[in-house]
């Protein structure tokens, strides 16, 4: 079969999405586990972030990689913001308002960039897009390379921040307890806000090593609201490992899913796991009992 | 209800009669038609998110599969559209018992229900984008055959009178959930439904219910659409601005009350109106929804008919 001989390939290339899958959904599992939100602007606020990169390289010549330094903190101050001043004091605190409020702003976002920056669909074109790397059975882009590793180291500093710092401390208090963690003198609003501005601030590097091997219109962010959420439901809703795993899990069904059953028919292998997930396991693989 | 209000939803309907003939610019009966229209899916979700206090981010499921339904049996079966319409609603019912089932059986609340129902609107999506019978991403052109059997007229003033029976029917359905006992479990349910059930209310019962009763009337939308644009494919049939603009209504109008979605839809096309007027870019139109939205939400949580009522509730804690 001709399928098998290019299976290998499709799940090395799973994977190498994967990871970018995985850190868009940190940021989605992160705000729910401490603001216990879903976040309905998270794919809005990552085309955000990807228009920013573009426009960082195309007029000031910064390449992706780079404005990484700029981007991501950027995200994390719009993320603390948004949430501090907007979000949070808007949605009085009901969790059905924050859905409403986000999916208000996802709509303000996506509307926002068609009006400012049209519908055309933008890429970069940097020198070393076409690089590939020969593993022997599978040709790997340059751009998928870096972003797959560079996924992981932030991945892996995410969780030290959370595990070793005091600020980690204080996140991870207020999400199992935020009364508790009031009493003794965490300031609730402001570690909600911090959660949800790291929680962009993870969009902001998805977006920086998306955009060399992908390309960016206002309507990008829906691709990967649906995908977010599945790997988080997947994961379980906040657990940081399930969002690793389930980010290589859904890359892998993508990229295979679209090799056996076509462009097409393939996306909908994400939207049932994710159905399926809901109905039987809503704690998903790494969720803990509620 | 006081006579007063009686008299004067009489009269607003009697002016909805004979607006046809005093206006004389078709593409105004156009836009009061798809006002109407909107008002009437907007009840459809407000049934469902308002009284039952179940938010489906993918309503539209119901009206996509209403218009493939009576699409695919005119154009592939030669049946007219007002049988159509029929089996349209009976589509719709049945993916609500379909969607409901699978949902509330397992137990899904809240925000989980809300991105379930985004998920089959996107497995029907994809669904109809890759098989045969509903012409794959070419989509179903509609033939262009006026009268009244069809559903279709070359004047617009028929399509209106359609969209305000719809409305008017919906506006029944709404009436009589907020008299009905049937009305009165949903919005325990949607208060507190453990507390509900606790006192005997059958939640997924009249959960199931309402689903159906909400996919009924997206299934007739369905219909009405088909046959008014002449065209339908999987981004119109199951896209997402659909579901949005659906709760949008609902919620700017006032959720969980009879005439939220009518108002919310005549400020909102309003206003998409009075900007296009002015200034003709894409997307300022729904920047302004947004804003919209969220300002409700923020400021007016019971919507726009909460002005009004807002007035009566001193009296209420006066009494209490």
């Amino acid at each position: 079969m001709l399928s098998m001989t290019m299976m290998p390939a499709a799940i090395v290339n799973g994977l190498m999405f994967g990871a970018i899958y995985a850190l868009v959904a940190l940021g989605l599992t992160l705000i729910y586990g401490v603001l216990h939100i879903i976040n309905f602007a998270h794919g809005a606020l990552l085309m955000l972030a990807l228009y920013a990169t573009f426009y960082l390289f195309s007029l000031a010549g910064i390449d992706p990689y780079v404005s990484l330094l700029i981007v991501v903190p950027g995200s994390f101050f719009f993320g603390y913001a948004l949430y501090r001043w907007g979000i949070g004091k808007l949605a009085h605190g009901r969790d059905q308002n924050i859905l409403l409020i986000t999916l208000g702003l996802a709509i303000v976002f996506e509307n926002g960039a068609l009006f400012l920056f049209s519908a055309d669909q933008q890429t970069i074109d940097v020198p070393y897009a076409y690089e590939s790397l020969d593993l022997g059975f599978v040709f790997l882009a340059l751009p998928k390379v870096i972003s797959f590793f560079a996924s992981l180291t932030i991945c892996l500093l995410l969780w030290l921040l959370m595990a070793k710092t005091d600020m980690g401390k204080a996140i991870r208090a207020v999400a199992k307890e935020r009364q508790g963690a009031r009493l003794v003198g965490i300031n609730v609003e402001h570690v909600f806000a911090l959660s949800y501005g790291i929680g962009i601030a993870c969009l902001g590097a998805a977006g920086c090593l998306l955009l060399p091997s992908f390309y960016v219109d206002p309507s990008t962010g829906n691709i990967f609201v649906i995908i977010a959420f599945t790997i988080v439901v997947l994961g379980g809703m906040g657990s940081f490992v399930g969002a690793l795993v389930g980010g290589f899990i859904i890359g892998i069904t993508e990229s295979v899913g679209g090799l056996y059953l076509g462009e097409s028919l393939g996306q909908i292998g994400i939207s049932l796991i994710f159905i399926l997930i809901l109905l039987f396991r809503p704690t998903g693989l790494f969720g803990s009992k509620v | 209800m006081a006579v007063r209000t009686l008299l004067f939803l009489a009269a607003l309907l009697v002016l909805a009669l004979i607006a046809p003939l005093l206006i004389a610019n078709r593409f105004l009966i156009d836009v009061l038609t798809l006002i109407l229209f909107s008002a009437f899916l907007g009840q459809s979700w407000n049934i469902l998110g308002g009284y039952a206090g179940q938010f489906s981010f993918g309503s539209v499921v119901f009206f996509g599969t209403g218009a493939y339904t009576s699409s695919i049996l005119l154009m592939t079966f030669g049946i007219d559209a007002w049988i159509g319409a029929i089996a349209a609603l009976f589509a719709g019912a049945a993916v609500g018992a379909f969607v409901g089932f699978l949902s509330f059986r397992y137990g899904l609340r809240g925000s989980y229900f809300a991105l379930i129902t985004l998920a089959f609107a996107e497995v029907f999506k994809v669904l109809a984008n890759s098989v045969e019978f509903t012409g794959g991403g070419i989509g179903i052109f509609i033939e262009h055959e006026p009268g009244l059997a069809r559903l279709q007229f070359d004047d617009p003033a028929g399509y209106y009178y359609i969209a305000l029976a719809l409305t008017v029917v919906s506006l029944a359905i709404a009436w009589w959930l907020e008299r009905s006992r049937f009305g009165a479990y949903l919005k325990a349910i949607r208060e507190n439904e453990d507390a509900a059930e606790a006192l005997g209310v059958n939640a997924f019962r009249c959960k199931m219910y309402a689903i159906m009763i909400s996919g009924a009337m997206g299934g007739v939308g369905g219909t009405f659409y088909a046959q008014k644009f002449l065209y339908i494919d999987p981004p119109i049939a199951y896209g997402v601005a659909t579901s949005v603009e659906m709760l949008l209504v609902s919620i700017v109008g006032g959720m969980g009350t009879v005439f939220g979605p009518l108002v919310g839809s005549f400020v909102l096309h309003g206003v998409n109106e009075v900007t296009r007027h002015y200034i003709q870019t894409p997307g300022l139109s729904l920047i302004v929804y947004g804003l919209i939205l969220i300002a409700i939400i923020g400021y007016l949580p019971n919507g726009l008919i909460g002005l009004f009522k807002g007035r009566a509730r001193p009296k209420d804690a006066e009494d209490a």
